[in-house]
C-alpha cells in the first residue's frame, strides 16, 4: 500500500482542489447579486455552452477524436423540447431533461456506431456529414421544424411547477432561476465528468488517444471504447442544447449547422483541450467573446477567425495552458531565485 | 509441457517470404531468445503469434487450442502478451497509469466509469508491486513521455507483464540503450519473468546478451528456422557463427 507520506500530497491536492471548486461554486452562486439581469443571462448561456464543450472534449482531449458533428447533439437537445412543447403540450424542465437526454444519448449511440469505424480526418468528416443530414431535415421538413423560422419555446415552470413565471416580472425571475436551475445541473456535469476522466474508463480512453496500438495489446476494446466515449460526449452536448432551448425561446436550424459544430471546437480550443477546466473556461469565455464581437462589429466572424488564427499560432494549449505554463514558470524562476 | 505451437506458419510480404513454413515450439516455463539478423523474419513471427498479422496459412495452438483465427483480444486474455521493438507506452499517463491499465484490463476493469481508478487498493497495491520490481517506483508519479529510454524499455516490459500473461513476447528490450542498461533491464526482465514463472521469448541482437539469459535459443534466417538448442549447441552451430558474425562465435 501507499505509504503515510506518499498518500499525504495526494490527499492535499485533492483537497485543493475540492476547496478551489467550491469557492468557484460559492462565488458563481452569489454572481447575480453583483451583476446585472444581462449579464446573468449571458453567462447563463456561458454555463450552457460550458456543459457542451465538456462533453465534446471527452472525445477531443480524452480520445484524440476531432468531431466536427457535434451541432447534431445540441440541435437534438434543442428540438426535442421544442417538439415536446408544440405536438405534446408539455411543460416542464424536468419532462424536457428525462425525456430529451435518453433522445440525444440514442442519437449518439447510433451515429457514433457509424462514426468509430474510422478515425482522424475521416471521422471528422463522418460527424460533419451526419450533422449536416439533420441540419439539412430541420430545413427542409418546415411544416414539422418550422424551417428557417423554427419553433418557439416558451420559458418552462421548474421544480415540477413550485416556480413558474408569468406576469409582471416573469423574465428577470426567470433569468434568475434559470441560472441557479443551469448552475447546478453544471456543477453536476462536472463532478460526473471528473469521475469519468477520473475512472478506468477514462483512463483507457486516454491510452487510446496516446498509442491505439498499444492499448489493444493491452486488451482495451479500442472501438466499443471510442463508441462509449462518444455516447457520452454526445449526451452531454445533447443535455446542453434542452438546457439552451428555454433560454434562447427559439429553436433553429442553425444550431444543427456545421459553424454551431465549428463553435464548440472554437471553445474548447480556446480554454485548452487537454485540460480537465480547459473547455469549461473556453464555453464561458466564447460566449462572451462571441456576444461583444457581434456587438462591436459586423464583421464579427472575421474577428473571432482572427482570435482563433492567433490562438492556434500563439497558445495552442489555450487559455488554462497558458496559465498552467506561466505558473510553472513563475514557480521555476521563484526556486531559482532561493 | 508444450505452451505454443506453431504448424507450418507461412506469410508472404510480396515477394518476401517473412515466415516459410515455421514449426515453432514454446514450452512453459522456459526463457527462450529467438536470433537473427535483420529481416530474418523474428518480428513478423511474433505479430503473427500475438495477431498483429495474419498468417497467409498454418496454425497456431496455445495451449493445445487453435487460436489461429482469433483476435488481438481474444490472445490476451488467453494469456499471450508482448512489447514491442520500438517503445509503446502512453506518454500523456504517468508511470504508475501506464501499468495500472494493465492490471484493470486484466481484471476486466477497464469499462468502469462511475469509480476513480486510483480508488481501486487491489490495483494499486498490484501496480505499485509490479514498479517496484521492475525498479521504477520512485518514478510512478512522472509521465512516462519524461522518462529515460532504458528506463522507458523497462516499462515497456512492465505494461506487457502486468497483465499476468502465460507467455510473454519481449521484441528486443534492450534496443536503444547503452551497454551498461542492457545489464541492468536484462538482469530485472530476467528475474521478475523468471520470479513470476511466465514464459518468455526474447527477440534480441546482442548475442552476449542472449548467451547469458537464454534456456533455449532459436535461429532464424531468410524466414526459416536455421538452428534450435541450448546456448551450448547454438555456439558450437557452425551455421549460426557464419550468418551472425561471418566468423566463428568466442567460447
Amino acid at each position: 500500500m501507499m505509504s503515510p507520506e506518499a498518500i499525504a500530497p495526494a490527499w492535499r491536492s485533492k483537497l485543493l482542489l475540492l476547496v478551489a471548486a467550491l469557492v468557484v461554486l460559492v462565488a458563481l452562486a452569489l454572481l447575480p447579486h453583483f451583476v446585472g439581469l444581462y449579464q446573468v443571462q449571458l453567462f447563463t448561456y456561458g454555463l450552457i455552452a460550458a456543459i457542451a464543450a465538456l462533453g465534446f472534449n471527452l472525445l477531443l482531449g480524452y480520445t484524440g477524436l476531432l468531431s466536427f458533428g457535434h451541432s447534431a447533439f445540441f440541435g437534438i437537445g434543442a428540438y426535442t423540447v421544442a417538439f415536446l412543447v408544440r405536438d405534446a403540450d408539455i411543460h416542464a424542465m424536468e419532462l424536457y431533461i428525462l425525456i430529451g437526454v435518453p433522445i440525444a444519448a440514442l442519437l449518439s449511440a447510433l451515429l457514433g456506431y457509424i462514426c468509430v469505424r474510422h478515425t482522424r480526418i475521416f471521422f471528422g468528416i463522418l460527424t460533419l456529414a451526419l450533422s449536416q443530414v439533420l441540419w439539412s431535415l430541420a430545413l427542409k421538413l418546415f411544416w414539422t421544424t418550422g424551417g428557417t423560422d423554427g419553433l418557439r419555446v416558451p420559458r418552462p415552470p421548474l421544480l415540477g411547477g413550485m416556480l413558474t413565471f408569468t406576469g409582471s416580472g416573469a423574465f428577470s425571475r426567470f433569468i434568475n432561476a434559470y441560472y441557479y436551475y443551469v448552475l447546478v445541473i453544471f456543477a453536476l456535469c462536472v463532478v460526473l465528468m471528473w469521475v469519468i476522466v477520473h475512472s478506468p474508463f477514462g483512463k483507457a480512453l486516454q491510452a487510446i488517444r496516446d498509442n491505439e496500438t498499444r492499448a489493444a495489446f493491452l486488451g482495451i476494446r479500442i472501438r466499443r471504447f471510442r463508441w462509449m466515449a462518444f455516447l457520452i460526449s454526445g449526451t452531454f452536448t445533447g443535455l446542453a442544447g434542452i438546457l439552451w432551448a428555454p433560454l434562447n425561446g427559439l429553436t433553429t436550424p442553425e444550431i444543427l449547422y456545421w459553424p454551431f459544430s465549428g463553435e464548440i471546437v472554437f471553445a474548447a480550443l480556446l480554454g485548452g483541450f487537454r485540460n480537465f477546466t480547459g473547455p469549461i473556461i473556453g464555453g464561458v469565455v466564447f460566449t462572451y467573446l462571441k456576444s461583444y464581437a457581434v456587438a462591436t462589429t459586423e464583421y464579427w466572424q472575421m474577428l473571432l477567425g482572427v482570435v482563433l488564427v492567433l490562438l492556434v499560432m500563439v497558445l495552442p494549449t489555450g487559455i488554462v495552458g497558458g496559465l498552467a505554463a506561466l505558473v510553472r514558470l513563475l514557480r521555476g524562476k521563484r526556486k531559482q531565485a532561493a | 509441457m508444450t505452451l505454443l505451437r506453431t504448424i507450418d506458419l507461412r506469410k508472404q510480404f510480396g515477394e518476401t517470404r517473412a515466415c516459410d513454413g515455421i514449426n515453432f515450439t514454446v514450452q512453459q516455463g522456459e526463457f527462450l531468445s529467438l536470433v537473427g539478423s535483420n529481416g530474418a523474419g523474428k518480428t513478423s513471427l511474433v505479430n503473427l503469434i500475438s495477431a498483429h498479422l495474419t498468417p497467409d496459412s498454418g496454425q497456431i495452438l496455445f495451449e493445445d487450442k487453435d487460436i489461429t483465427n482469433t483476435t488481438v483480444y481474444q490472445r490476451i486474455r488467453a494469456g499471450i502478451a508482448r512489447s514491442f521493438q520500438i517503445v509503446n507506452l502512453f506518454d500523456g499517463l504517468s508511470v504508475h497509469d501506464n501499468v495500472a491499465l494493465s492490471v484493470f484490463s486484466r481484471d476486466r476493469k477497464t469499462a468502469r466509469v462511475a469509480s476513480l481508478a486510483d480508488h481501486d487498493a487491489d490495483v494499486y497495491r498490484e501496480t505499485m508491486e509490479v514498479l517496484a520490481q521492475f525498479g521504477l517506483l520512485d518514478k510512478s508519479t512522472f509521465l512516462a513521455g519524461g522518462l529515460a529510454q532504458g528506463e522507458r524499455k523497462l516499462l515497456d516490459v512492465a505494461v506487457a507483464y502486468a497483465l499476468r500473461p502465460k507467455l510473454l513476447f519481449l521484441d528486443e528490450p534492450t534496443s536503444g540503450v547503452s551497454t551498461r542498461d542492457k545489464t541492468q533491464i536484462m538482469d530485472t526482465v530476467s528475474s521478475v519473468v523468471r520470479a513470476g514463472h511466465v514464459t518468455a521469448v526474447v527477440i534480441e541482437h546482442d548475442m552476449d546478451v542472449v548467451f547469458r539469459y537464454s534456456d533455449r535459443i532459436v535461429m532464424m534466417h531468410e524466414g526459416r528456422f536455421l538452428a534450435d538448442g541450448t546456448p551450448e549447441q547454438i555456439r558450437a552451430n557452425k551455421d549460426v557463427a557464419n550468418i551472425l558474425l561471418g566468423a566463428p562465435l568466442a567460447g
